[in-house]
């Protein structure tokens, strides 16, 4: 009823090809970015917005930088966190060195930085596909870590290797309410979500995607090898530096190399498939997913708890979330392996014909 | 430099790496066998050596446990062919990789949730001292156990080749390998197959677990251990029992070699990446690992 | 005379695929190659197209000439071609997959992309609007938006002929586009390419097994078998060729 196509003619290419081709969706995205730039600071209680939803807009973040690599280009990674810890360590030291640095260019030059580091260890995918390239994503990754501890510079010589996120001020208006950095966080996840949008509709993302489908086909068109991985590496490991940058600025704020484990990556990993392979809303349905998840859990626990008036340990509630979570994996494999975005996409389809059956 | 103290790193290096070829093995087996790269292979080993260590503390005598875990073991291969593997035939291989790392997970804590999550010692009888008459004759210290390790590798790497080249149902294993849809078409009973695989696979699991056990411990980053197969696995390809014993030699004797002679240089702790960089360099060369079949894309 | 190929051998290890192998391809004509199975026409036209580099011999296009050539700078030179089994991008939408054929002729850098303005929104308009002339000659308006691989076959091979021609190339390489379609379908591809060579001046080599559809629109033939050249002329000659006849009939030799 409410979701009707009919009546809305599209005269130009330019009105085709649109982000949001529907009215009905571009209405629903104003409201949603309405409420969460307006409503969401104004009720939102000090909890949720630093403990969840600030993380969440995170590891959206870098769900979609990962998402770039293997979900459109093709390329798995298991080097994530890596990419995020240089994010982070660069941002501080970049801060720190740098006289007069707006904290966007801290990011910017941490995002740049992580750039590099993806580009470097992405040359090797020019001659190892498949698992191989995913294993050796591991030697980014725990070399990264290695570099990180061992090379002092990094943590301005701090003995433990944990640095301290400076203080963020933007315009002289200073950002330390969870409100305000959440806000600011949601504004940079906001732009970056936009341009990789733009970038997956036009050339570069059907470059990355041919890469993916079959690459010999693509280079017999014309499509760069070389180039186009290197510029999927470095694009995704760009997104994976900022939200590292952010996950130290904006919600971390002491950070040590232990933040950035194996661990964070295979989770980054989980939201990518879970939310749907090569979906820009994917990602963040699936960082959703993942964030609020073991929170259910917990609550869910609680409250069986107290129904039952048996003592539950906690490490039988993360041994037992453990396994719901690897079950959940399982499941969404066998179900829909194209993840919560394709889900969804069904349930529009059949809001387009509610309530008719056909 | 001090020749006999090289000769102890050397024979120290080769013999860890014949450990890690011991879960490389597993790893091996089961994409050989079903194409699948079985991440949860790390899982396996920590949920063998947990059982039949939390068995022998409770009492059992140790040959039963030693059976009750490999009956385990074959079980729960077979769970997982019915739950996991079967709804996903002839899904892409990354989607059975991203199977088994969530399979990881679920094994993870069903084997903490079973038997609780305390390190364990675990005893083998053999002693982790250097043997005597190598250390007295030439001043070489070379632990016993790891001797031992490395024949209970040898005898199952031999008893493992000789099982796929020669049997026929070792035949039926490699077709699977290839192509399920073909094997089917020509009557392998593929469900069957994959049991006997990740059962073979879980005895392996078993063997490396109480190996890694004996040495480091049961506990939780027994896991890991798998990790450390990777390399190994990237040198000797995915698809090769000689490859991985050859890969596990050389990635245990370069890491030990560039622990003891390059780490001091670095600052020390660059285990927990030079494997990696090992193969990946080798990979560069030869992008199939060692022994693994070249793939010519057919356009 | 656009393309010659001259004493090209190849080989796969012990297999020789192509043994010294030498034709011509006039501008704009339609050249077929034909023979029977495993004759090493599928890796002829790999060769030209740089997908393969023969052991010997040398390709001239253009007035060039290359001992290999690379498949990208084959793509740059004006060289598209369809393939025996599709090779197209499954996972994108055809209107996609036909965009893609248009890469070579995309300027804008990825920043300019990511920023949605001005050039490269142009650029991507501009593009858009070429695909959907070659959508409309080929009448698969109706598809655009579906993944390709749902497609049928005989669609999926339109499809692919579309990305080829969407880089507007000087020369085609068709290998068997008609490859499992009925006759109304063979028909509307025929049309097709006898459209694109009339129109657009375009030379085509095709691979083709229809004897009929090769002896109506080539004007020249090239024989091969076992990796040899047995034949070479108009269609007339080839029909009448004792050689072809037996290679055909797989008279021993």
């Amino acid at each position: 009823m409410l979701y009707r196509e009919a009546g809305q003619f599209k005269s130009t290419y330019a009105e085709d090809q649109q982000i949001f081709p529907i009215r009905q969706d571009r209405i629903a995205m104003v409201v949603v970015l309405l409420f969460a730039f307006v409503v969401v600071p104004l009720i939102g209680d000090q909890y949720w917005l630093s403990a969840i939803i600030t993380p969440f807009l995170i590891l959206a973040l870098a769900t979609l930088g990962l998402n770039i690599l293997t979900g459109y280009a093709g390329q798995l990674s298991l080097g994530t966190a890596a990419f995020m810890a240089v994010g982070a360590f660069m941002a501080y030291n970049a801060e720190l060195r740098i006289p007069g640095m707006p904290i966007v260019g801290s990011f910017i030059i941490g995002g740049l930085c992580a750039a590099a580091v993806g580009f470097v260890f992405g040359l090797p995918s020019l001659r190892i596909k498949g698992f191989y390239l995913a294993v050796a994503t591991l030697a980014c990754q725990f070399f990264v870590l290695w570099a990180i501890n061992r090379v002092g510079w990094f943590s301005n010589h701090s003995s433990s290797g944990v640095i301290t996120a400076q203080k963020i001020e933007i315009l002289g208006y200073a950002v330390v309410t969870p409100a305000a950095k959440y806000l600011l966080t949601l504004a940079i996840v906001a732009v970056m979500a936009l341009a990789a949008k733009n970038l997956m509709r036009s050339e570069t993302g059907r470059a990355f995607m041919a890469v993916r489908d079959m690459d010999v086909a693509a280079s017999v068109i014309g499509i760069p090898m070389m180039q186009t991985k290197l510029l999927a590496f470095a694009i995704s490991s760009f997104y994976c530096g900022v939200a590292g940058a952010l996950y130290a600025f904006c919600y971390l704020g002491t950070v040590e190399p232990e933040a950035f484990t194996l661990d964070l990556s295979f989770r980054i990993l989980f939201m990518v498939i879970i939310g749907g392979v090569g979906s820009i809303l994917g990602s963040f349905l699936g960082a959703a997913f993942i964030t609020l998840f073991p929170i259910f859990l917990d609550r869910g626990s609680e409250w069986l708890s107290r129904a039952l008036d048996v003592e539950i340990q906690s490490a039988t509630v993360s041994n037992v979330e453990l396994m719901i979570f690897g079950g959940l994996i399982i499941f969404f494999l066998i179900v829909e392996p194209n993840g919560l975005a394709r889900l969804w996409q069904i349930a529009k389809e059949k809001l387009r014909l509610w309530p008719f059956p056909h | 430099m001090d020749f006999s103290f090289f000769v102890e790193v050397l024979a120290g290096g080769l013999l860890a790496g014949v450990m890690y070829s011991l879960v490389a093995l597993g790893f091996v087996l089961i994409y050989k066998a079903s194409g699948v790269f079985n991440f949860a292979q790390g899982a396996m080993v920590f949920f063998a050596a947990l059982t039949f260590v939390s068995l022998v503390e409770r009492g059992m005598n140790a040959w039963l446990a030693l059976a009750v875990t490999l009956a385990a073991m074959v079980v729960l291969g077979m769970t997982i062919e019915r739950v996991v593997l079967r709804p996903l035939v002839n899904q892409p291989p990354i989607t059975l990789f991203m199977a088994t790392i969530g399979l990881t997970f679920v094994l993870e804590g069903l084997s903490q949730l079973a038997w609780g999550s305390q390190p364990h010692n675990l005893e083998l009888g053999v002693p982790d001292v250097p043997m005597e008459w190598l250390s007295q004759q030439w001043n070489i210290n070379i632990s016993q156990f790891d001797l031992f390790a490395a024949l209970v590798a040898g005898v199952l790497v031999g008893v493992l080749a000789v099982f796929f080249q020669k049997t026929r149902i070792g035949r039926a294993l490699r077709a699977v390998a290839d192509d399920h849809q073909a094997a089917l078409a020509v009557g392998i009973p593929l469900q069957h197959i994959w049991t006997i695989v990740w059962g073979v696979a879980g005895f392996v699991a078993l063997v490396a677990g109480l190996m890694w056990g004996a040495r480091n411990g049961v506990q939780y980053s027994l896991t890991f251990v798998a990790l450390k197969a990777l390399p190994v696995l990237l040198i000797g390809g995915f698809e090769s029992i000689p490859g991985a014993i050859l890969g596990g030699l050389i990635i245990g004797a370069t890491e030990k070699l560039a622990e003891v002679y390059l780490g001091p240089m670095v600052g020390g702790g660059i285990e927990s990446w030079f494997a990696y960089v090992v193969a990946l360099l080798f990979l560069l060369v030869r992008p199939e690992g060692m022994f693994g079949e070249k793939h010519i894309d057919r356009v | 005379m656009i393309l010659s190929v001259e004493n090209v051998s190849l080989s796969f290890g012990g297999v020789k695929a192509l043994q010294d192998v030498s034709f011509d391809v006039e501008a704009h004509e339609v050249r077929a190659i034909i023979g029977p199975n495993g004759a090493g026409k599928s890796s002829m036209l790999n060769v030209i197209n740089g997908v393969y580099r023969p052991q010997h011999g040398k390709i001239l296009f253009k007035e060039k000439a290359f001992k290999e050539m690379d498949s990208r700078q084959a793509a740059r030179m004006g060289i598209a071609r369809t393939f025996q089994n599709i090779a197209l991008f499954k996972g994108m939408t055809v209107l996609d997959n036909i965009m893609t054929g248009r890469n070579l002729k995309m300027r804008c850098g990825f920043l300019q992309q990511a920023l949605w303005i001005g050039p490269a929104k142009r650029e991507e308009l501009e593009h858009r609007r070429a695909a959907e002339e070659i959508i409309d000659f080929l009448e698969i308006q109706h598809i655009r938006r579906t993944p390709v691989g749902r497609l049928p076959y005989g669609l999926q091979k339109r499809v692919e002929l579309g990305r080829a021609l969407a880089a507007e190339p000087e020369l085609l390489l068709l290998d068997e586009p008609m490859a499992g379609m009925n006759l109304e379908e063979k028909q509307d591809m025929c049309r097709f390419i006898l459209h694109v060579n009339d129109h657009y001046g375009t030379t085509l080599v095709l691979i083709e097994h229809d004897m009929g559809v090769v002896m109506d629109i080539s004007h020249r033939v090239v024989v091969l078998d076992y990796g040899r050249k047995i034949a070479d002329g108009v269609p007339a000659e080839i029909r009448s060729n004792q050689k072809v006849i037996d290679a055909y009939l797989g008279v021993a030799h």
